[in-house]
Parts: C-alpha cells; structure tokens; sequence
C-alpha cells in the first residue's frame, strides 16, 4: 500500500479542488462581466449586482452539473469495476458518493442565494431607471427600444408596473421561482431529523428535482441578459460615445447601440448527467422486469426474514447490497438490504428484520400463514435491482484483517465470513491469513441466525485443522442481572451459555487500546485492514486507534481504516 | 406513507421560510427597494416565525432530535397552551403572516415558502397532530439502596448459606433485623489454643 498518504488526503484533495474550481468559475466570470465592454452599458444601468449574479449562474451551472452523477448508482459500480491506478483509495472515495452529493447541494445553495439577491437588485435597478427621476446615459439607456428599429436594453419597459409583475410576466422570473420553491421543498425534506421520522417523505420529496431541471433548462430562454452586439460595437465606440449620449443618432461617429440577449447556457451544462441519469432510471426499470425466483424463505425468531433468492446473470461480491421492490407493498419505493450469501452459492439470500412500515408488511406477506407452509408461486413477486456497493473483497488483499460488526452491522460480514470458508475449502492460497471477528452487540436473539454460521465456521475451521485462522470475540453490551447469575453459574463450562459456541462472550464493550495493542504486537510488520460497519461514534473511535496504533516506521505494523457506508 | 408526521416536515419549512423573510426583508430595507417599509414588516415577521417554529415537537412514537437550546423557548411557548398547540391556528397564523409580504419581490419567496409550510401544517392539523412540547427528562438518581444486596449481618467466621438462611428467613418476615447482643454461632466453634 504505497499510497497510504493518499489514502488519508484524498477526500481532502478532492473537496478543495471542487472548491478551487467554483471560486475559479466565480472569479473568473465576475471579472469577465465588469470589464467586458459588450456589458459596459448594462453595467451602468445594474452596477456590478450584473456581475454577482451572472458568476454565481455559472456556479450554478457547473453544480447543477455534478449533482447528479453520484448518485448514479450504476455509474459508480461501473467504475468502481474498472479503475485500476492507485486501486484503494480512489475505491474508497467512491464509497463517500452521498457526502459529495451533500457538498454539492450546499454550494448550489449558497450560489443560489447570491443569484437571488443580485437579481432581485437588478430588477430592482431596472425599475428605477424608467422612473422620470432617472437621468442622463440612464434615462437614454432605459428608453432604447421604443423607436422602430431600436433593440431594448432595459428589459422593463415602463415605470407604471412593479417588480412583481415584471417577475411574473418573464420566463426568467417565473422559472427562478419554481425553481428556488423546488431547492427548498428538496433542502427542507432531506435534514437528517426528516429522513429519520420520514424515509419516505424525504424520497419522494426529492423527486422534485424532475421540476428544478427543467425549470432550469428553460431558465434562460428570456434573454433578459442583454449585451450590445459585436456589430454595433464596431459602429459605437463605448469608451467616446458613452460621455455624449445626447448626440446618439442613426448615423455619425455614435449610431444607437443594439443589443441582444445572452443565449440561455444551462441545459449544455446539464444535459450529459440528466442523460446518464435517465439512463439509471431505465436500467433500473429494466431490472425491475427481469424475473426473480425465491427459492426458499425463511422466518427466524425475533422478527428476521431470510429471503432465497435467484436472479438470470447476477453476480456478487460480499459485503455488496441490493435494492429490493415489492409491487404488492408498495409500487413506488425501493428498499437496500446487504446480500448475506456468499458469491460461491448458487443463490443469493438477504436477511430483512421487520423495523418499519414497508418491512413490517414484507414480512407479513411473506410469512406462512399458520403452520402449513406456503407455496413459493403463490409468495408476493419481488424485483431486485443491483448488486451495488462497496466490496468487501479488499479484505482478501490484506495478510490481516479485522472485521468489526456492531449490532445489524454484522449482515455484510455475513457475506464475508461465509466466502472465506467456500475459499479456504476450495484450498486456494489465500493472502489473507488471520481474520479477526469483533462483534459488539446489544440482543443477541435478533442474530442468533447468525450465530449459527459462526458455529459451522469454528467446527469447519478445526476440521480443517485451521483453528487459529479465524479469532472471534462476541461482546454483549445490553444484559440484565438474571442473565449475569445464569452466566456466572455456567462459566466453567466448554462451550459459551448464550451462543454455544466454543470462544466465550465476553460482556460489555471491548477495550479497543488493548485489542489494537495485541494485533500490534502480534503482527509487528503487516499491513492490518479493519472493516468497519455500525455507527458513526464508534467508527471514530476506530479511526483514531488506527491511527494511534500505526508505527512511524514504513516497515511497521500498519492499520487501514476502510468503513462499510449503506 | 401512511405514518408520516406532516407536523415535523411543516416546523422545518416553517423556520426555512422564517430565515428566507428576514433575508429578503434585510435586502429589501438594506436596498431601500420601492416599498421597503414592507421589508422592515418581513423581517419582524421572520423573527417572529422562527422563534415559534424553533423549539421541535415531540414525535409521536420514536426519540426526537432537539434542537440546541430549545428549552427556553419550549418553556415560552408552553404559557400559550392551546394557541401554540394547535397545528389549526399555527397554519392560518401563517397564511396570515405571508399575505404582506407577498407585496414586496424580495419578500415575495419568503410568502411562497411560508404559505406552504401553512398548507403541510393544516394537512397536519387535519390528521389529528398536536403540538408536544419535549419535556427534559428528570434526572434519574441512583437509588443507593435497591442494587446493594444486603450486607452479610454476621462478622467471620461465617456458616454456610443453608445455615445462614434460617434468621434471614425471620428477618423478611418482618421481625426488624437484630444486631445488637451476643453473637450466636450455629456451629460451635473451637478455639485452638496452642
């Protein structure tokens, strides 16, 4: 891993050169727009608000632009699939997809507020300048156009009106409003408290963004933005003529300027990505035809529902998830599950547990009936779209690795434990050596599923004599004091009391310092990768043992913090 | 889409078009645009509206999230009783509010977001949602006695537990525990004097 201080930097590369490209853009128009002197006219009508709001237009352009690619799920696995340079950490920015998107959307935010304000100045100014108070190149400027064969250049042709009006009666006003209504609605539904009490109002609110784009397309197709033509600026010299606007005639050495409006420039920037986006929605919808065979279900205690499933041509990776639709709960939303199975079986399974409104009616659609068990045909049709995500192949490049699960976190690991057993039975060679299994959890009946391939791994592992390849430490976090006597009663005994497993739990939180440590010294001088998935406190956490527990030395024991994002 | 709480998506517009109103106020007042007076009335109309709207409701099932600082103005808004509970008075409050500063362009967003937070808080009312203020938990203070077990009552040597059992038997049938007089050994015990 040559590149692990691109590893740490990238995000921060990337993000300020984001930020360098947009102050690039800004500055560079702002300056284009006060001195150019096709605008020198306008300018003296607006000031520079002319110049504030057309930088920030061409921000908005270039944001509106990068919005929608990362989320174009099919886009990032396709390049996830192909790049090859510097694998890792370019791997792992992909993973940071929906931060970007957030990042985007702030600064269209931002450049959306100056835009506004700047234009509602010029509107502002324009109305002014027809008023009978208005003097000078200004009074002569604003009256351009009511002559035959005159192009205007003050787009509000009279005083007797106001600004609203003027607002509503332009495409430009109108389309600027439904557009900032649309940039709300999106901001205000996707806080982080509305998508926690909301999933569903937060999807489909977003769906808006349908209106913003070709409210945005049309946006300019006023060309309220006026600039003298290159013609009239070889008859007009700006810099004589502006001084003796009273002798501006249809001929001599100041003819009357003419002016045209800028072409609208926002549907260029966006047409590639809204292209590529249809295209997502069209895969999607493709799949969402293909055919989708359960094979087996299975209703575990607690709530969890195992799903078998096969699909004509998908193929996984562990740690990937997939979206999941149920026409016969709900025709519009698509749900992710990570895929539990391992790549090497003929099926695909996926574990769901009942914890809100669309998976509780999964469940009960597909729960038996009673005790007779229910045909497959007559189980509610399922289409699947994926698989997408973050492989967690990466942990077979590492001679170490560490996998850290915490409460439903466990599920890609699932997948992971599951392919390294089909592997090592295989007899491949691995690279990978030791696998370290932390798994922290409060309930341990929601995953007793998974507790029992966790058995078969330890009785697969001692058969094959590999014992020591795989070192698990389940830690129970959440237990009451009749648990705790039955637990001491037991203690002495071989195999654990909750689990039946030979490794004992062990109660409360893991001391990370004294976990890392022991790694530390056990592999003086591996690269370690810790696989990570559970929450964000604790994901700190680790970041920051990794970090502390990574030697200066280039040849000493290094940790590579990679974080499962869902 | 059958659980969702209109309340808690309308308190966010709310304050978005709170802060939108004193921004375009502040242009408008800043500008000294045609009708500015129009702004001043924008951004007392802003403040007011985001004050209401800060402190969050209690969802109805499921933790919420509270906003930093919101217990001043929970207690504040918990005087008004039915006024600030009420999500049917909350939304013609709103239209209201909006209505002036529809009469100004830089105000004129401020009316557009306003008047739809007022329609997501009717929708809301319409469904039976109420306002619940998030009451601070009272702080939960250790009860000293209950995780102690009790203390063995006997100085060592003791018996075992069986022999123990017969006087903490008399014990929790209500007889108040005896500590005080002789110690009573149940098995004699032999000194060994060397």
């Amino acid at each position: 891993m040559e590149c692990w201080i691109l590893n740490e930097s990238l995000s921060i590369i990337l993000v300020l050169s984001w930020l360098g490209v947009n102050l690039y853009l800004f500055i560079d128009t702002f300056c284009w727009y006060e001195e150019e002197e096709s605008f020198l006219y306008t300018r003296v009508i607006l000031g520079s608000t002319l110049a504030w709001a057309r930088a920030s237009a061409v921000c908005l352009n270039f944001n509106c632009m990068l919005i929608l690619l990362p989320i174009s799920r099919n886009l990032i696995s396709f390049m996830r699939g192909t790049s090859t340079c510097c694998r890792g950490p370019w791997r792992r920015q992909l993973d940071k997809n929906l931060k970007f998107h957030k990042l985007v959307a702030y600064g269209i935010a931002v450049n959306a507020t100056i835009h506004i304000v700047a234009h509602l100045c010029n509107l502002q100014r324009y109305h002014w300048s027809q008023s009978a108070h208005a003097e000078g190149l200004l009074a002569v400027l604003s009256k351009l156009g009511n002559a035959p064969n005159e192009s205007y250049l003050n787009p509000i042709r009279t005083f007797h009106t106001n600004t609203i009006t003027e607002l509503l009666t332009t495409i430009a006003g109108v389309t600027g409003l439904i557009i900032s209504l649309a940039l709300i609605l999106i901001m205000t539904s996707s806080t982080e408290f509305i998508r926690q009490v909301s999933y569903e109002l937060f999807w489909y609110t977003h769906h808006v963004f349908i209106i913003f784009f070709i409210s945005l397309a049309i946006h300019g197709a006023g060309r309220i933005v006026r600039g003298q033509t290159p013609e009239s600026q070889l008859q007009h010299n700006v810099t004589f003529c502006r001084d003796h606007y009273a002798q501006w005639q249809k001929a001599a050495p100041c003819p009357m300027p003419q002016f045209s409006g800028k072409e609208p420039s926002a549907w260029k920037w966006v047409l590639g990505p809204v292209v590529l986006y249809a295209c997502e929605r069209i895969i999607r919808f493709w799949r969402f035809q293909q055919d989708v065979v359960i094979t087996k279900v299975v209703s575990h205690p607690s709530g969890v529902l195992e799903l078998h499933m096969k699909k004509r041509n998908f193929k996984m990776d562990p740690g990937q998830y997939i979206l999941i639709q149920c026409p016969s709960v709900s025709w519009l939303e698509w749900h992710p599950f990570t895929l539990t199975s391992a790549p090497q079986e003929n099926f695909f399974s996926v574990h769901i547990r009942a914890s809100g409104d669309w998976t509780e009616a999964l469940c009960k659609a597909f729960r038996a009936e009673g005790p007779a068990p229910q045909e497959l045909w007559s189980l509610p049709r399922l289409a699947v779209d994926g698989p997408f995500g973050t492989a967690l192949t990466d942990v077979f490049h590492y001679p170490v690795s560490v996998c850290i699960a915490a409460g439903i976190g466990v599920t890609p690991f699932a997948s992971l434990l599951k392919s390294i057993w089909y592997k090592s039975e295989s007899q491949i060679q691995l690279k990978l050596s030791k696998v370290y299994f932390y798994w922290i959890c409060r309930d341990p009946k929601a995953f007793e599923w998974f507790a029992d391939l966790l058995l078969s791994l330890e009785t697969l592992m001692s058969e094959r004599g590999k014992a020591h390849f795989l070192s698990y430490h389940i830690f129970l976090t959440g237990w009451d004091e009749n648990q705790a006597v039955h637990i001491a009663l037991h203690w002495d005994e071989s195999t654990d009391v909750i689990t039946g497993l030979k490794q004992k739990t062990f109660y409360g939180r893991p001391n990370w310092s004294n976990e890392f440590r022991q790694m530390a010294y056990a592999h003086p001088s591996s690269s370690i990768g810790v696989f990570f998935c559970g929450p964000k406190a604790l994901s700190k956490t680790l970041q920051r043992m990794c970090r502390l527990y990574s030697s200066a030395d280039p040849r000493g024991v290094h940790f590579y913090y990679n974080k499962e994002s869902f | 889409m059958g659980q969702i709480e209109w309340a808690m998506w309308a308190n966010e517009q709310a304050l978005a078009s709170g802060l939108i109103l004193i921004m375009g106020g502040i242009v408008a007042t800043a500008g000294q645009f045609t009708k500015w007076y129009f702004g001043v009335y924008s951004i007392g109309a802003g403040v007011f509206v985001c004050l209401l709207e800060y402190p969050r409701g209690k969802r109805r099932k499921g933790s919420t999230m509270e906003r930093c600082g919101q217990k001043y103005m929970t207690k504040v808004l918990k005087v008004f009783g039915p006024l600030t509970r009420n999500y049917y008075i909350r939304a013609f409050l709103h239209l209201g509010l909006s209505v002036p500063a529809g009469f100004l362009l830089a105000t004129i967003l401020g009316t557009a977001c306003l008047a739809i937070a007022s329609s997501i808080y009717l929708l809301a009312a319409v469904r039976g949602e109420q306002w619940i203020p998030i009451e601070p938990k009272p702080k939960e203070r250790p009860q000293v006695g209950a995780t102690i077990k009790h203390p063995p009552s006997n100085p060592p040597p003791r018996p075992p537990a069986e022999a123990r059992k017969k006087p903490s038997e008399e014990e929790a049938a209500g007889a108040v525990g005896v500590s005080g007089g002789p110690q009573e050994n149940p098995v004699p015990v032999i000194d060994e004097v060397v």
